[in-house]
């Protein structure tokens, strides 16, 4: 994985410093709030509603086990024993004092990692497949693509006041397991005569006005990557609504202009910004390239045989929760943050040392977030799998759900947020409690559930299969119910079926709707599929009769 | 009745204002009435209190009541924790804020 050189390590050490003062000077009362909210937004620190919040940054989801123990020791020391990982492969702490914060940055640049621009209108952290590197259908890494596009857009003084946040993902395969196009910016590597490049679309994104990403540029070479990155930008920095929050994002700019107009625009800028010459020269890929080349040592391996253990627990898992690996004889395996009653994403600081020690012994030093709110070990021997599911199970991570219909994306909501309108968590733990049966989940099926506890959408609900939004009726909590959405290659947008419930009354919807699936079905079909086969009428007839 | 309210500058903690200073607990609150944006004004300049603002309550005889489910929850504490509320004794804390 990449490591900092002298210019990261400068810079992100300069930040502690400079922080530092400001929080000193925040604190001795010589500058405002007003002053001061700006620069603490910079470096990720928000105030929500019990206390402040800090967002680190985990460049497209990757760490090693030292990082993964920083966080750990971050949670302990400094918050209250535990870290909430996000849809954006990022960890936020809920319960940060001001004044601990610049030895929480300093502590962060000791193992490479900061909070920089993880608010802010700027280009927010660049998020990528989780199983990058690992999985045999990527035509490349794509890690590659986003570090440079990390090196890129980090403190790029032309993009640091954006009309609108702004968010970047980079997948490599056909399989989008990072919900590609509905962001800002998506990027999709593909090969074209044998050569890998870059297929962009551009406007995607959720919140208040759900869109997916048109395509924009067919096929772009690396030669040119950062200059189509640049000129992309530059017609929205240009013509991006400055006057109006809500239709700030590119999305909005993109959808008003038509793509074939935005794309023509590009285009045309980007003959200005090649004559730039901000590309890197070759070896500079390479350079990046050797950072990511598979593991010393991870050789192919002999199948690990189940030896009688087909039908246990851990035949399950290992079904559930992991998937094949480019190299023969391994897997990735996906430890789930979702236990049944649980708060999806969060983990306790045992529970991050558990999985620091897992990949620093069986999975060459390597972690990765993932937009779901669970953790990857990526390159993990088959043989080693019996030894780390028990190191699960006695940590309380071996849930054997990911992808069913607990393993529920939610966002923080109103415990914690605020912004929100309701809460998501208390909704996420009934329904995982509801299916609690192991059995039930495994005949359902895959069934992605999202939950927002408003319109921002950061839990994602508009690309959920089952997408829950929390709104305020009067003071009061109600819950929206959205169908048919999808994040992946088959990207999609949830229709809300009806009027909304109260928070036991969407868990009794979401169940309905289930089994409603579970009668209309045709062999083989998910519910989404099952939902695009026969429309929302069978639905909106078991929920509201 | 209306109460003021805000988040502490050096931890971020919910501060409830007490006639002569700040609590975290909202029992110790105050009805500032139309009072609130000159006490705002003042301790907004004592640079004390983050991001202060006036809510409205209801009184009861346990203490005032927040009129909206954000204020309630900011009072006690996230109430999928008990454990990190105000009250990690009381399993049936979380009722009261809905």
């Amino acid at each position: 994985m990449y490591r900092y050189d002298q210019y990261d390590q400068a810079i992100v050490d300069a930040r502690v410093a400079e922080f530092s003062d400001q929080v000193a000077r925040r604190l001795a009362g010589e500058i405002s709030e007003d002053e001061f909210k700006p620069l603490r937004l910079t470096n990720g620190l928000y105030l929500q509603l019990h206390a402040y919040m800090l967002r680190v940054a985990i460049p497209y989801g990757t760490m090693d086990s030292r990082q993964m123990r920083m966080l750990a020791h971050i949670a302990r020391t400094y918050d209250r024993g535990y870290g909430h990982f996000t849809t954006r492969q990022n960890i936020q702490y809920n319960w940060i004092k001001l004044e601990d914060s610049p030895a929480i940055l300093a502590d962060l640049a000791s193992v490479e990692m900061h909070a920089i621009q993880t608010s802010g209108n700027c280009i927010r952290n660049i998020s990528s497949d989780q199983f990058a590197g690992a999985a045999a259908d990527e035509v490349a890494d794509p890690r590659v693509w986003a570090e440079m596009l990390r090196q890129w857009s980090t403190f790029h003084p032309e993009f640091s006041y954006l009309p609108r946040k702004f968010k970047i993902a980079v997948i490599a395969a056909d399989e989008d397991r990072a919900a590609m196009r509905l962001h800002d910016i998506g990027i999709q590597l593909v090969t074209q005569d044998g050569v890998v490049g870059a297929r962009v679309f551009v406007g995607g994104g959720m919140g208040r006005t759900p869109m997916v990403a048109p395509e924009i540029v067919p096929f772009v070479r690396r030669e040119d990557f950062l200059a189509t990155m640049e000129a992309c930008l530059r017609v929205y920095n240009r013509h991006g609504r400055r006057d109006n929050i809500y239709k700030a994002r590119i999305k909005i700019l993109v959808h008003d202009l038509g793509a074939a107009e935005y794309a023509r625009q590009v285009e045309e800028e980007l003959v200005a910004v090649k004559a730039l010459g901000i590309d890197p020269p070759a070896a500079e890929w390479e350079r990046i390239e050797r950072f990511f080349a598979m593991p010393e040592g991870l050789a192919p391996k002999a199948s690990l045989a189940l030896d009688g253990k087909a039908g246990s627990a851990f035949a399950h898992w290992r079904a559930r929760n992991t998937r094949p690996h480019k190299v023969a004889g391994h897997v990735s395996v996906t430890i789930s943050l979702k236990p049944v009653g649980g708060i999806p994403g969060d983990a306790t600081a045992e529970q991050i040392d558990v999985m620091a020690d897992l990949a620093q012994r069986y999975s060459h030093d390597e972690l990765r977030v993932t937009h779901s709110q669970n953790i990857v070990l990526p390159h993990v021997a088959e043989s080693d799998l019996p030894a780390i599911y028990d190191a699960l199970v006695a940590a309380e991570l071996a849930d054997a759900n990911i992808d069913l219909v607990s393993d529920i994306i939610a966002c923080p909501g109103l415990d914690y947020c605020s912004l929100a309108n309701a809460r998501s968590i208390p909704v996420a733990q009934k329904i995982a409690q509801r299916f609690a049966d192991a059995e039930r989940q495994r005949d359902i099926g895959e069934l992605k559930l999202k939950i927002s506890g408003c319109i921002n959408a950061c839990g994602h609900h508009h690309a959920g299969h089952i997408g829950i939004l929390g709104v305020d009726r009067k003071g009061t909590e109600n819950y929206q119910l959205l169908l048919g959405g999808s994040g992946a290659e088959d990207a999609s947008l949830g229709k809300i079926m009806g009027p909304g419930f109260d928070e036991d009354g969407v868990v009794d919807a979401v169940e309905k709707v289930v089994e409603r699936y579970r009668t209309l079905r045709s062999d083989g079909e998910r519910f989404l599929d099952t939902y695009r086969r026969v429309g929302m009428e069978p639905f909106k007839e078991a929920v509201y009769g | 009745m209306k109460l003021l309210t805000g988040n502490d500058l050096k931890d971020g903690r919910v501060t409830w204002w007490t006639g002569s200073g700040w609590s975290l607990h909202v029992e110790d609150a105050v009805d500032v009435g139309e009072k609130g944006e000159a006490i705002l004004a003042a301790e907004e300049g004592a640079r004390r209190v983050n991001a202060p603002y006036v809510i409205d309550a209801i009184a009861t005889p346990e203490g005032p009541r927040p009129a909206h489910i954000k204020d309630r929850i900011r009072a006690l504490g996230p109430t999928v924790r008990p454990d990190l509320t105000l009250k990690p004794a009381d399993p049936a804390a979380g009722e009261w804020v809905i």
